[in-house]
């Protein structure tokens, strides 16, 4: 057994935890109540390499493996929500399908300016009536001439409205087999086309800062060569997707809960109440270890799943048992943060507050715990 | 455009310090980029970038071999490095420090040699002017900018009233301030390529260079404690607070 990490995937976290403490931790607040999206932030994290970083240095990426993708992802986490899942759909949802399933003449046009965070990319899944059910998929892609015609409707997508949104990858049903089954296409769709609507932002309960809308396809016209992958081979190729993602994810619940562990570790030694700081109280001391130990083991369960990943191994049931207890343990710990911070918790002026609006979603997110569930039975046979 | 850069490896200031017997610093463990010497590194790749092409190399003296510093320097873009490390440096005066480190860049083609102003555990303040005057290089100090021109410097000189325009002939040295320029983060890429950039170990002995017994020439005899902040004067404002803070003001001569 090794636990160390490299000096090199050491020395990359530090790098990153400056930046996200001196450029994000400042702004969190603000972009929080304002909902404004950063670009600025986005052009920064690209500038350090962060929207290419676990792709191969000649399609422009920084060449590094997916646990210090998962390591960078953690660091933003850790002092803001909204730009860590900029980060992670931008490199998981917006630029993987292109690295994995891009012919090389679609990696060159698109790549460049999704790995260099110039611009980003969106991955449309989910619709009105179908998310993990993605065999109700409604959207449908038509074969007229030389174009795909699209209509249909996304929900949730990250990403997609941003002004710099370069393209959002759907999935399409473009036909039917002999039973009937739908069969799932990806499709690449420009930002700006004609036909595709982008509703206003959602008004959200946390990641504010994040850019997620409703999609509308009206007779939506795409060039042929915008097919991502073999046709047919939709559903597949985001299956794998989502089973990184999943990773990714469960990297930034380990941020946030380390986020709020420091923080109420921080309080409970600077708050003092009836004569001592309330950390030598048995109840508050107890909840901070016992935060503790959560971030541990999902940090380990992470980093197990990445390294999986990153041996070419099986990792479908592990990212799927670290996603589901690191973000369940990321939504314990933002509650035992704001207990431990008492009144104050639940005003915007202390971090906490938000990290709690902004924690729930990653039981919701990319699976929902019970979709996590039902995997990890099913791979264990159930 | 050949530069050498005076880079410090130093003890985090985030973390606890503890002084030796002698009342130096302790230097074991881990040792970081000083972050006086991180706009230095900045400059030079500026300088390096708009004159098309040269080599940055890093000079340093740090005691057990440590590098950790040098390879953040290395990763955030310079060429290749020396360390000079030697038992019988740790505690090295100044002079001592400014001949070691100007023997080590002997050991260079250079155009240039960027230092920072003082460093930031030390805050001696005199280690490049006495390595310009051991290499018979022109000093131009407290640089918040520099301006390369064929074989002419220019630099802008920090003074407590603006600056002065100060012009040399290269090779010079420069020491510059901190905060002139925003240092660049290393990139994971950077960081890679760290590992296999030259990075050359050598002693004293290596150098040829004479010391006068290592710290034979100062010695450090007491430390103390920087003196408690006096508490500072409540006034309750009763409406009339203003003309009190105004005369404190006027009394202190900043207004």
């Amino acid at each position: 057994m090794q636990f160390d990490l490299t000096e090199e995937q050491e020395a990359f976290r530090a790098v990153v935890r400056d930046f996200a403490v001196t450029s994000i931790a400042p702004r969190a607040a603000e972009m929080d109540a304002t909902g404004e999206f950063p670009v600025d932030l986005v052009h920064a994290m690209g500038d350090l390499g962060l929207f290419g970083l676990p792709f191969p240095e000649d399609l422009g990426g920084g060449g590094s493996d997916y646990l210090t993708y998962c390591i960078a992802i953690e660091e933003i986490a850790r002092v803001d929500a909204s730009m860590a899942i900029t980060l992670e759909a931008g490199v998981s949802l917006g630029a993987a399908p292109f690295v994995y399933f891009g012919t090389p003449e679609q990696q060159k046009r698109w790549l460049p300016d999704l790995v260099s965070g110039r611009r980003l990319g969106a991955f449309g899944l989910t619709e009105p009536e179908a998310g993990s059910d993605a065999g109700a998929t409604r959207t449908t892609a038509v074969r007229d001439g030389d174009e795909w015609v699209v209509n249909g409707a996304k929900t949730f997508i990250t990403n997609s409205g941003t002004p710099i949104t370069q393209n959002v990858t759907i999935t399409a049903v473009t036909s039917r087999d002999a039973g009937g089954r739908p069969q799932i296409t990806n499709i690449v769709i420009p930002a700006g086309t004609e036909g595709l609507v982008v509703e206003s932002k959602y008004a959200k309960m946390g990641w504010r800062a994040s850019d997620t809308h409703g999609l509308v396809f009206q007779d939506c016209r795409v060039p042929a060569d915008h097919v991502l992958g073999a046709e047919g081979d939709g559903f597949r190729n985001f299956l794998r997707i989502l089973d990184e993602g999943r990773i990714a994810i469960a990297a930034m619940s380990v941020g946030m809960a380390q986020g709020c562990l420091d923080e109420a570790s921080r309080y409970a030694t600077e708050r003092v109440a009836f004569g001592r700081p309330i950390g030598k109280n048995q109840g508050v001391a107890f909840r901070v270890a016992d935060m503790a130990t959560a971030v541990d083991a999902a940090r380990l369960l992470t980093y197990r799943a990445a390294w999986l990943r990153d041996q070419g191994r099986s990792f479908k049931k592990e990212a799927a048992i670290a996603k589901l207890y690191a973000s369940e343990a990321a939504v314990d710990a933002t509650r035992s943060a704001t207990q431990i911070f008492g009144g104050y918790g639940y005003m915007d002026e202390y971090p906490v507050s938000r990290m709690y609006r902004d924690a729930k979603v990653l039981e919701i997110g990319e699976g929902t715990s019970e979709i996590q569930r039902q995997l990890i039975a099913s791979e264990l046979g159930l | 455009m050949n530069i050498v850069v005076l880079v410090k490896q130093i003890p985090d200031p985030a973390g606890p310090q503890e002084l030796n017997a002698d009342h130096t610093l302790k230097r074991e463990g881990k040792l970081i980029l000083d972050e006086s010497d991180s706009y230095g590194v900045e400059i030079a790749l500026q300088l390096r970038e708009s004159a098309g092409g040269g080599d940055v190399t890093l000079v340093s003296m740090a005691p057990n071999g440590e590098t950790s510093g040098l390879r953040t320097a290395l990763a955030m873009g310079a060429d290749d490095a020396i360390l000079v490390g030697d038992d019988a440096l740790p505690g090295a005066a100044a002079l001592t420090t400014a001949k070691v480190l100007a023997g080590a860049i002997g050991r260079k083609q250079y155009d240039l040699v960027i230092g920072a102003v003082e460093s930031s555990d030390g805050y001696v303040g005199v280690v490049p002017a006495m390595i310009a005057e051991l290499l018979g290089l022109p000093s131009l100090t407290f640089a918040k900018k520099i301006d390369i021109d064929g074989s002419v410097i220019r630099i802008e000189r920090q003074t407590e009233a603006g600056y002065d325009e100060v012009e040399g002939a290269l090779p010079a040295l420069v020491s510059v301030t901190a905060g002139v320029v925003e240092p660049r983060y290393p990139s994971f890429k950077g960081i890679m390529a760290a590992k296999k950039k030259p990075l050359e170990q050598v002693t004293v002995a290596d150098l040829g260079v004479s010391v006068p017994g290592f710290n034979g020439n100062e010695e450090v005899t007491s430390v103390e404690d920087a003196p408690a902040r006096a508490a500072g004067e409540k006034i309750e404002d009763d409406g009339t607070a203003f003309e009190r803070i105004v005369a404190f003001l006027d009394e202190q001569k900043v207004l």
